[in-house]
């Protein structure tokens, strides 16, 4: 065993799935909102609804294809960098992912060709309905792949059978109660993200004065929809919290910055836990709290950190931290969503420019949250990867060389970075110059005083030729 | 039903393989596409469908993972190096259809990357199954060859084979799909690449037969595996004629003959094994369990659907591409 492969390893998962998650996370938010305004458009036919569409479709466009990517790659990271994880836990994780795959990728991958190229080609029902079904498809990806974690987080209905795992009872794996309140956890992040993103958007074009009615229906509909799903956020939070108590109480323990049995316990508001020392080094503690937020009652006993052995520890830094930056992004976006929301019901939100430059420049909040939510989850798993089963140090390729390790990391990350920087210019460029950056001009061959008004069905233009935010 | 789950792990291979193939060999050739107008005609011809031909690589690689974990582990943990710059290749690929759009300036970056990640996926798709045929270095169930365990001459010549073939695929489905220049020049490409194959067929065979692969004894006691060159033979005769009378549908159904033809040989002269010649299908296959839970959802009810939406999704692409509306908005 090589132990800077599985360091290597650790920090080349860790790297290539976080960036993988920001896309999804945007794109399953974002496939439902495009679902809603292409459907509010047929019913109503006005054309900001389909300018709408047409501009979050590009940006769409470039995110979903970031995803599919880097997606591919984690397809196979199991099995290159895990190889023992592959084998001993390929009987219950291959099927969960070979559901993913025959569920969601080809019913994404086919009907986004239509969603992008084939407007002119079929009808307008059509058109929504595959529509829809990209939506329905990062769903059931989203549906599967938490599946699949959950099993990894709080392992049920299996048998160990020639030294590899064999399921003994599939809809316990899948019916788990720790799934159903992970999955809509998720998917109320990504909805919260996609409806984040769009409202700071709009926010950006009234501080700007442009495209008034577009900017004031992604305001709104952004704002009203996180000021909805914010609490249903909290709540299931909350959820995860009570299985993370009963399951994985180190976990808990780390999360919770707790070293030792308390009775009632405290709660740890801030501190810099020092593993070497085993406390908590300027700590803000509020009594009773922690008891109150672990098992709702004013008494219970809660289990330290120390209750378990060394080895069988998660790290505490970084889920001690990534769950209060979570939590703390939770909570500016809730104040946000609500005084928008109420401001926006009172018709004064284009006045109040200083929250317009809050929503603004809070479109990384709902990132920020998704990613140290992962962190706590899979951080705060280890040093499992299949909880209470598996060790990641046993789960490694077991002839991973370090130079193999090196050589792929140095890749990734190379590739990545360089995809990233470019799809993040890419998507900035498309929303400065906004929904009618590139609608507005006419194609090359085009009569030139195209007037706006004409901007219908039939009329827009495919401007190939014109990158938008680029001078054609 | 372990035979259906290696049938469909076929299935999916085969179709994985044509259709990425198509699009994979369109990207190698756009590198010498000759000018912007023919470059963007060919990326028309393949942007709508080119994702979901490659999801087909991720159901081969799940359903492998699902239904033959042993495998899945073994071989992707084998081919390292091979498959992390295949990954680097397709995501340097897959992206450029998005980014070209985006830019005039840097274009062309987005299009060597197109050209660049084509071919050196294509290439390390190739050398992989090179490798594979001349027999993996496994020990106790282990794959036990180091860091190039897979690195052969073979292996090589295997690689630039199918950058070969999946450019001859994808001029095929160019001449089908586009108008004036771009099919003139993928009609003269067809000649080229198809001896360039038949030289690549040749020498792999003779160098299977210098260096006594255990793969060619197979031949001997499998004669009727001698069916495969034979409609190799067959559909060569047919591509000449076809080209002959310049039917456009034609080639690219012929082509797709002989690699299925190759294909079959493969999984012919593999069979009972997975990887020759230490792991069987039996003793890769997952239990019970994991295989019926599989087949009774995604296997019986799934994969007609995801036939169907490729299906779909080929039919309202058909026909040539039409250069006013096809293009990216």
């Amino acid at each position: 065993m090589d132990m800077s492969a599985l360091m290597l390893s650790r920090i080349q998962f860790a790297f290539t799935v976080s960036f993988h998650i920001i896309f999804p996370s945007f794109t399953i938010g974002l496939a439902a909102w495009l679902t809603t305004i292409e459907a509010l458009h047929l019913a109503t036919k006005r054309p900001a609804y389909r300018i709408v569409f047409e501009f979050w479709l590009k940006i769409f466009g470039i995110a979903f294809g970031l995803g599919v990517v880097s997606g591919i790659v984690m397809a196979f990271e199991f099995g290159t960098n895990w190889s023992e994880l592959s084998r001993v836990s390929g009987p219950i994780q291959g099927p969960l992912l070979t559901y993913e795959t025959f569920t969601a990728f080809a019913l994404e991958a086919s009907f986004f060709g239509v969603l992008l190229f084939g407007r002119q080609r079929v009808t307008p029902w059509f058109y929504l309905l595959s529509t829809a079904m990209v939506a329905l498809g990062t769903t059931f990806s989203a549906f599967w792949i938490m599946v699949n974690n959950s099993w990894m987080q709080a392992p049920v209905g299996y048998a160990v059978e020639n030294g590899a795992f064999a399921s003994t009872d599939w809809s316990a794996i899948i019916f788990s109660p720790v799934v159903w309140v992970r999955f809509p956890h998720m998917l109320l992040g990504s909805y919260l993200t996609g409806a984040f993103c769009v409202a700071a958007t709009g926010a950006w074009y009234l501080l700007r004065g442009d495209f008034r009615a577009e900017a004031r229906i992604m305001l709104r509909m952004g704002l009203y929809l996180a000021a909805v799903l914010i609490p249903a956020q909290l709540f299931f939070g909350h959820l995860v919290g009570d299985f993370v108590h009963d399951d994985q109480p180190a976990k808990f323990a780390a999360i919770e910055g707790r070293w030792h049995d308390e009775q009632p316990a405290s709660e740890v508001l801030i501190a810099i836990p020092d593993p070497a020392s085993e406390t908590n080094r300027f700590a803000i503690n509020v009594p009773v709290l922690g008891s109150l937020i672990a098992s709702m009652s004013l008494a219970s006993k809660e289990t330290g950190l120390t209750d378990f052995p060394r080895q069988d520890r998660p790290p505490v830094l970084i889920p001690f931290f990534a769950f209060r930056i979570m939590v703390g992004c939770g909570v500016v976006m809730l104040l946000l969503a609500w005084i928008g929301t109420y401001l926006s019901i009172k018709e004064r939100i284009e006045q109040n420019r200083l929250l317009l430059w809050c929503l603004f420049l809070s479109f990384p909040l709902p990132y920020v949250a998704i990613l140290t939510g992962w962190f706590t989850a899979e951080v705060g798993r280890q040093p499992w990867t299949v909880f209470g089963v598996l060790r990641t140090a046993d789960a490694l390729t077991p002839f991973l060389t370090t130079r193999e390790a090196t050589i792929s990391l140095v890749v990734f990350c190379s590739v990545y970075l360089f995809i990233f920087s470019f799809g993040v210019l890419y998507i900035y460029r498309l929303l400065r110059a906004g929904p009618l950056g590139s609608l507005a001009l006419p194609p090359k061959a085009a009569i030139p005083s195209r007037p706006m008004s004409v901007l219908d069905q039939a009329a827009l233009p495919a401007s190939r030729n014109f990158a938008a935010g680029e001078q054609p | 039903m372990i035979l259906f789950w290696a049938a469909i792990l076929a299935i999916s291979t085969l179709l994985y393989v044509l259709l990425d193939g198509f699009d994979l060999g369109v990207g190698i050739i756009s590198a010498a596409a000759g000018g912007h107008a023919r470059r963007d005609a060919m990326i028309d011809a393949i942007a709508p469908i080119w994702d979901g031909n490659e999801t087909w690589l991720v159901v081969t690689g799940v359903v492998l993972w699902g239904a033959f974990p042993l495998v899945y582990a073994t071989l992707l943990s084998a081919f390292y190096l091979p498959l992390i710059l295949m990954l680097a290749g397709l995501i340097l690929r897959g992206i450029a259809f998005e980014f070209r759009h985006r830019t005039e300036r840097w274009r062309w970056l987005w299009d060597a990357s197109f050209a660049a990640g084509s071919l050196v996926a294509a290439f390390m798709q190739g050398l992989t199954v090179g490798a594979l045929v001349e027999g993996l270095p496994i020990a106790n169930g282990r794959y036990a060859g180091g860091d190039l365990g897979w690195l052969s001459p073979f292996a090589v010549l295997c690689g630039v084979g199918l950058c070969i073939g999946y450019a001859l695929l994808g001029a095929c489905w160019l001449v089908r799909k586009c108008h004036g220049d771009v099919r003139e020049s993928a009609y003269r490409l067809i000649p080229t690449l198809s001896l360039a194959l038949l030289v690549f067929l040749v020498a792999v065979f003779s160098f299977a037969l210098i260096e006594h692969l255990q793969v060619m004894n197979r031949w001997l006691e499998r004669p009727y595996l001698f069916i495969f060159p034979a409609i190799g033979i067959v559909a060569a005769i047919l591509l000449a004629a076809s080209l002959q009378r310049r039917s456009d549908h034609a080639p690219f159904r012929i082509v797709a003959i002989i690699f299925v033809a190759a294909f079959g040989t493969l999984a012919l002269s593999f069979w009972p094994y997975m990887i020759p010649f230490s792991i069987t299908i039996e003793e890769a296959a997952a239990p019970h369990s994991s295989l019926a839970f599989m087949f009774w959802g995604a296997g019986l009810f799934v994969f007609p659907l995801m036939l169907l939406y490729t299906a779909t999704n080929y039919s309202v692409f058909r026909g040539r591409i039409r250069p006013d509306t096809d293009h990216y908005h």
